[in-house]
């Protein structure tokens, strides 16, 4: 068995010492009190500060715990993700013309956060906090590809057929789920509603994790080509917004 | 093919940003800078112009960077700026006499309290009774208490303005060639401006000792005023509006009756009266809305002082909440308020109550009340004050025998983004509440103002297609139920009365 990585270790009591002094923390404080050289310590506070983990004040230079610290083992909170992708979901809406959605997983459904009309002047109704199924919506499925530990395992999904293109066998939903992988983007050419498609690519925070689904919706003549394929220009902005929220969710924390 | 599109520079109270808006009314870039908030004495809020002025020389560049454009790509560039933040500076150097006095600042409260025996004849020409939120007295201020203010406004050597004018005359030459203007949103809150001749008023500016030769002149929302030679030289300066009034503008609120509230930390409802000056009862400020052309649109104004600054004292005083969004998390952990109410009432109560001795207070709490019952209370206290403001807005349409009451609420600003508190208050107001696309109601009126000067868009009706509906909130709340929480939140605004004592 290896031994322990000393970086982690040393990384730890940094942790627990700030978190046990009650008051915010020099680099000397931390240097002295680990008995470590000032560069080392420094090296470790700023990785940690990058993280989330620690926080320094900009006028004093002193070191305290960092909110992330305070959340961990929690998950984002979903209105944190409503109102930090609530600007690019907008951008997004009015560059594609399309709905815009942002969903996360809830147990064995997608969660609707947030919900963009459609900018046409069309009656619609807002679907926030609604349920929809995984399997079924491009912002489901983009939950199953991207984020599987957060979402259940196939085999555990009610498959109902809500049209007549829905997936309703593991093998079929196995297979869209890896061209979504492929792609980078989870698509529903009217599995859910007839005639209304849809299209989303997950945003990740720090790390890479996948904590949400962002999805544009519309008829599926807009938004796939003859072959099913969804139009590269609608994918191009969606990746886009989900790149600039993906990069505003990591550097938040 | 070049790209042709408006910037807009909103100056606001913590901080300076430029926008980039296309002919669709879409944002391509914005920067921005914060500027410091000086507190010399308790009451006391200043602003270095001066810092002001350079962060508009930084954030104007760097939006344009972001942009990957030029001062070429730009047809014209409108300004929406705090209101009634005063300035007074030399015409010669370009110089500020002494910080700007922001519009929270109270120290004009002598002065004001002085004009309250003359309180009909302010009423009757700047369309309100004096008080400490305008600039008119800060003006007095300055010239009574900034040596050599007062000889250098009468020898014509100091100049007056609100930040637009600061920043409009700067940009077009300052000292050397500066144009000296002001516009009639902005003018309308400096209690100096003849609400219906929408020129200065001799008489009022006698009362106050103001000398006339200090005040720029006061001109249309949206005309060329000049061209930049600075920042973005040979750029068209061609439109100036208040922030709130820009933000009627942004949201396309144009017809009689339609109205806008931007919920920050406090909450600003306009609402559109057409060519119809109305009344000021229960503290609601009549003012200018628009200046395009010849014919003023005027409009309605009520305050709310405290909303989104009473979630940030969930957070951070009370510390029930990480984030100002976790709120609504939190509210909704609970289906209702578990009978509990609180009014915020920090520094007393303003309209439509006037109770300066009133304090906050929390009522109905029981063992039963959780974190999640104070979060809905904390939420549904600004949608009750915007009920307020509204039933106030509608007995000003009954009392003066015409006009429209409300029939739907377009809103904008940080707290639209919680969709809980939007459902609350078209359930409490009973009538749709809109949000549109793109948040930058305000930025977007001075854009829209700024580029029907240059002709960049033809009319209105051109604007109107450029809003488009991102969500909205149905009244879905049981009649019997709304008028039962209606007189709770009244038995609870009752509670706040009275509590500071004279000593």
């Amino acid at each position: 068995m290896p031994g322990a990585i000393q970086s982690i270790e040393r990384a730890a009591a940094v942790l627990r010492l700030l978190g046990g002094a009650g008051r915010p923390l020099a680099l000397a404080e931390l240097a002295a009190a680990l008995d470590l050289p000032r560069p080392t310590v420094h090296g470790i506070v700023r990785t940690l500060r990058e993280e989330g983990l620690v926080e320094q004040d900009p006028a004093t230079s002193l070191y305290s715990p960092g909110g992330d610290l305070r959340t961990l083992g929690e998950g984002w909170d979903r209105h944190d993700l409503r109102s930090r992708s609530m600007n690019w979901a907008d951008a997004l809406a009015g560059g594609s013309g399309c709905a815009v959605y942002l969903g996360v997983p809830a147990r064995r459904a997608v969660s609707i956060v947030h919900h963009v009309f459609r900018p046409d002047g069309s009656a619609q109704r807002l679907r926030t906090n609604t349920e929809q199924p995984l399997h079924a919506t491009a912002w489901g499925k983009c939950l199953l590809a991207f984020a599987p530990v957060a979402t259940p395992a196939l085999r555990d999904l009610e498959l109902h057929r809500y049209t007549g293109r829905t997936a309703t066998t593991v093998t079929a939903l196995e297979m869209q789920l890896a061209g979504a992988r492929r792609r980078g983007c989870a698509t529903d050419i009217g599995e859910f509603e007839t005639g209304v498609g849809g299209a989303a690519v997950p945003l990740r925070t720090g790390g890479g994790l996948a904590v949400a689904a962002l999805g544009i919706a519309g008829p599926v003549e807009e938004l796939f080509g003859a072959g099913g394929e969804p139009r590269p220009r609608l994918v191009e902005q969606l990746m886009a917004a989900g790149r600039e929220i993906s990069a505003f969710l990591g550097a938040a924390r | 093919m070049s790209e042709r599109v408006v910037a807009a520079i909103d100056q606001g109270t913590t901080s300076t940003r430029c926008l980039l808006f296309t002919r669709s009314g879409r944002m391509l870039a914005v920067a921005q800078r914060e500027h410091k908030q000086l507190y010399p004495r308790p009451g006391w809020v200043e602003h270095d112009a001066e810092e002001i002025w350079r962060n508009v020389a930084r954030v104007v560049p760097a939006a344009l960077r972001r942009a990957g454009l030029g001062p070429e790509n730009i047809v014209a560039l409108g300004i929406a700026n705090q209101r009634e933040t005063t300035v007074v500076w030399n015409r010669h150097t370009g110089v500020p006499l002494a910080h700007a006095i922001t519009w929270q600042d109270t120290r004009t409260d002598e002065i004001v309290n002085g004009l309250a025996a003359t309180g009909d004849m302010w009423a009757g020409t700047s369309g309100f009774g004096p008080a400490t939120y305008f600039a008119g007295p800060r003006l007095q201020w300055l010239l009574d208490h900034v040596p050599g203010a007062r000889e250098g406004a009468e020898s014509g050597d100091v100049l007056f303005g609100t930040i637009e004018t600061w920043l409009i005359w700067r940009l077009t030459g300052g000292a050397r060639g500066g144009v000296h203007v002001t516009d009639v949103t902005n003018a309308s809150r400096t209690m100096l401006m003849d609400l219906r001749t929408l020129e200065w008023s001799p008489r009022l500016l006698a009362a106050l000792r103001v000398p006339e030769r200090m005040l720029p002149e006061i001109r249309s929302n949206a005309e060329v005023y000049g061209v930049c030679t600075d920042v973005l030289p040979g750029v068209p300066v061609a439109g100036a509006l208040g922030d709130q009034q820009a933000a009627l503008v942004g949201q396309t609120c144009f017809a009689p009756g339609e109205v806008k509230c931007t919920y920050g930390t406090g909450a600003f409802l306009l609402k559109n009266t057409g060519s119809r000056i109305p009344g000021s009862a229960q503290g609601l400020i009549p003012t200018v809305g628009y200046l395009f052309g010849e014919k003023p649109v005027y409009a309605l104004e009520g305050s709310i002082a405290v909303t989104g600054s009473l979630v940030q004292w969930f957070r951070d005083s009370l510390g029930m909440i990480g984030t100002a969004p976790q709120i609504e998390t939190l509210a909704m952990t609970v289906p209702d308020n578990g009978g509990c109410y609180v009014v915020p009432a920090f520094s007393g109560l303003y309209a439509p109550h006037w109770h300066a001795e009133a304090r906050g207070v929390i009522v109905g709490l029981t063992s039963f009340i959780t974190r999640g019952h104070l979060a809905r209370a904390v939420l549904e206290a600004t949608a009750w004050q915007t009920r307020e403001v509204v039933d106030a807005m509608n007995a000003e349409t009954v009392n003066a025998g015409s006009g429209r009451s409300v029939i739907g609420l377009k809103v904008d600003g940080g707290m639209t983004a919680d969709h809980l508190l939007m459902q609350y208050v078209a359930d409490v107001l009973d009538v749709p509440v809109e949000r549109p696309l793109g948040s930058e109601a305000v930025s977007l009126g001075a854009a829209y103002a700024a580029g029907l000067a240059v002709g960049h868009w033809s009319d209105m009706e051109v604007l109107r297609a450029n809003w488009h509906r991102a969500a909205a909130w149905e009244p879905s709340m049981d009649p019997a139920l709304r008028d039962r929480e209606r007189a709770n939140w009244a038995r609870a605004v009752d509670r706040s009365y009275g509590w500071v004592q004279p000593p």
